[in-house]
């Protein structure tokens, strides 16, 4: 109890500090120079693509205890230059019944779209560059996470149309898998990002970071964090979510038909997407540039300071690439109404649920439900935190308990039921036990038992 | 630097300007070896099945996700301005922001209840 009551009184303080927060000064950035920095992201993207697959495959051989890619150049480092030139020299099959147009153009609209939403990431501090004062962020704009969500939504485009021109059946499987899934998770990724809005008062990703100087907001929206995270893998077509792909069941789904250079953009366009969501993720909970509480206090703000900030940027990036590796190591894909029942059942109301407390919240920090303070320990807490964490407690526990009783009720009842047993071979195919379903012993054909006389000569034979 | 909009052209160039070359490269280097079982719909090696006029029929479901989407992310939109505007409206804020978001509950039981968030 004590600790919420430290949230309930330090997290307010912390956040109140973090108010009205300068945006990015682009005053001395002439064109030139943004042009050069526009250089750098488009460099850094691809680079960290080409490592990016490489850790990947490398990082999944090591959990599955086998070695990984090792055999181009050192530790197998230019793995994923070797692939690319090969698929560069690759032959590009078009298939006769795809729309040539869309075709060609689905896989540039991925490429194209998925190096945009880097440009308002903020990457690290005002450095000197060239003897001009600039912040190491392409641009900033009032509604910069807006424009990031958007690019998103353009860059579906290009897997929609990618599965529909293919005139074939499992890449337009795969597109209308694609699309529902990416739009029911991006409500629920829109929703997460309210909570940050409603800390940070701004959308501006170089103001969101201001605000998150004293206190990451991953503590004081840790709940918007997880649905973030959750949503951003739905996003990115990713395991446990790679149902747009996944390969047992719609061959590869929306490129399926694509080969050589025009597979390779697809594949670089997923890749540049988990480093987006992933950077996106930073700006809005891990504070971006900003260096690690502990070493941020040293030398007064000395790593916060120029270049620090791409370093501590980078770390954050790769610690969610490392989270995308490890879920692809150790989950396996989800079911498809399992997906969506999750994301509209579950995510959306909770998350709704959720930007109402925080506003809550918000407004008693705010001071506009009520002044009063009451002393603990020799500190002073608001009374309004304090009855609203009280309420959520409480709340909680309401659900809690509701929730408990029907999974018991639902328990009772299914322990009742009669079990119903099926034939796994009445139609004619073998068809796996449902839950709660048992099988019935098949009733042995001829053609099964001479089938096992064959098996046992064998086995006699040796 | 005046508009903050040059920058996002910029990097929509450069990332235009490599998919493109890359591509174009491709289809210039790559080998073309005509085979008539190529240039058929993969499935897994059987014979491909037979495409519908004009791509055929799709599942109302996929509609319905459509349309449940426009509604919900309009709501989601509308919420991104009350949040960052917060501070400033005050106690009207938070009142007016929890009416909405009981309207859209209405909307979302209602919707539940019926059966538009099933997918099968």
């Amino acid at each position: 109890m004590s600790a919420l009551l430290t949230v309930a009184h330090g997290i307010p303080a912390l956040l109140a500090e973090g108010k009205d927060n300068p945006s990015a000064d682009f005053s001395d950035t002439p064109l030139w120079i943004t042009v050069i920095k526009a250089l750098f992201i488009f460099v850094y993207l691809l680079v960290s693509t080409l490592i990016v697959i490489w850790f990947e495959r490398r990082v999944i051989g090591r959990m599955q205890q086998r070695p990984g890619p090792n055999r181009n150049g050192p530790f197998g480092l230019l793995q994923s230059l070797a692939d690319g030139m090969k698929s560069m020299l690759k032959e590009d099959v078009r298939p006769k019944a795809a729309d040539a147009l869309v075709f060609t153009i689905a896989p540039l609209i991925t490429a194209t779209m998925c190096f945009i939403a880097f440009a308002i990431m903020p990457m690290g501090g005002e450095v000197n560059l060239f003897g001009h004062r600039t912040p190491l962020q392409l641009t900033d704009t009032p509604v910069a996470v807006l424009l990031v969500l958007a690019i998103a939504g353009v860059g579906i485009y290009g897997i929609v149309l990618a599965g529909w021109s293919s005139g074939s059946t499992y890449p337009l499987l795969g597109g209308l898998r694609a699309s529902a899934q990416m739009i029911s998770y991006e409500i629920a990724m829109g929703l997460s990002l309210v909570a940050v809005f409603l800390y940070s008062g701004s959308m501006s990703t170089s103001q969101i970071i201001g605000a998150q100087k004293n206190l990451w907001f991953i503590v004081p929206a840790f709940f918007s964090f997880f649905v973030y995270v959750i949503t951003m893998t739905g996003e990115t077509n990713r395991l446990p979510f790679d149902l747009a792909e996944g390969e047992g069941e719609i061959v590869g789904g929306y490129f399926t038909e694509y080969s050589g250079m025009r597979f390779a953009m697809f594949f670089l366009g997923e890749y540049i997407n988990m480093f987006t969501v992933a950077a996106l993720a930073t700006t809005m909970f891990l504070g971006g540039p900003l260096a690690p509480p502990g070493i941020a206090a040293i030398n007064d703000g000395m790593f916060n300071e120029g270049w620090w900030g791409l370093l501590w940027f980078t770390i954050k990036l790769w610690l969610f690439m490392f989270m995308f590796v490890w879920l692809r190591g150790s989950l396996p894909r989800v079911r498809y109404d399992q997906f969506m029942k999750f994301g509209w059942k579950f995510l959306i109301p909770a998350t709704l649920v959720w930007v109402v407390l925080v506003a809550f919240f918000r407004g008693a920090q705010n001071g506009w439900l009520g002044e009063g303070g009451v002393n603990f320990f020799g500190r002073t807490f608001p009374v309004a935190s304090l009855a609203l964490v009280g309420v959520v407690a409480v709340g909680a526990l309401i659900v809690g308990w509701w929730w408990d009783s029907r999974a018991a009720a639902k328990e009772a009842a299914a322990a009742d039921a009669p079990q119903s047993s099926i034939d796994p071979f009445a139609g004619g195919h073998p068809v796996p036990p449902l839950p709660g379903q048992t099988l019935a012993e098949p009733t042995r054909t001829a053609a099964a038992i001479r089938s096992e006389a064959v098996t046992d000569k064998e086995a006699i034979r040796g | 630097m005046s508009n903050p909009y040059v920058p996002l052209f910029i990097l929509l160039a450069l990332g235009f300007g490599f998919a493109a070359l890359s591509v174009g490269t491709s289809l210039v280097v790559g080998p073309k070896r005509y085979n008539r079982a190529k240039a058929e719909a993969y499935e897994c090696g059987i014979q491909p099945s037979p495409r519908a006029e004009g791509g055929g029929r799709v599942p109302i479901k996929y509609f319905l996700t459509a349309m449940l989407f426009i509604i919900f992310d309009i709501e989601s939109i509308f919420l991104f301005p009350f949040a960052v505007a917060f501070d400033q409206l005050g106690l009207f804020a938070l009142v007016e922001m929890v009416l909405f978001i009981i309207t859209v509950f209405v909307a979302y039981a209602y919707v539940w209840k019926r059966g538009g968030l099933e997918w099968d």
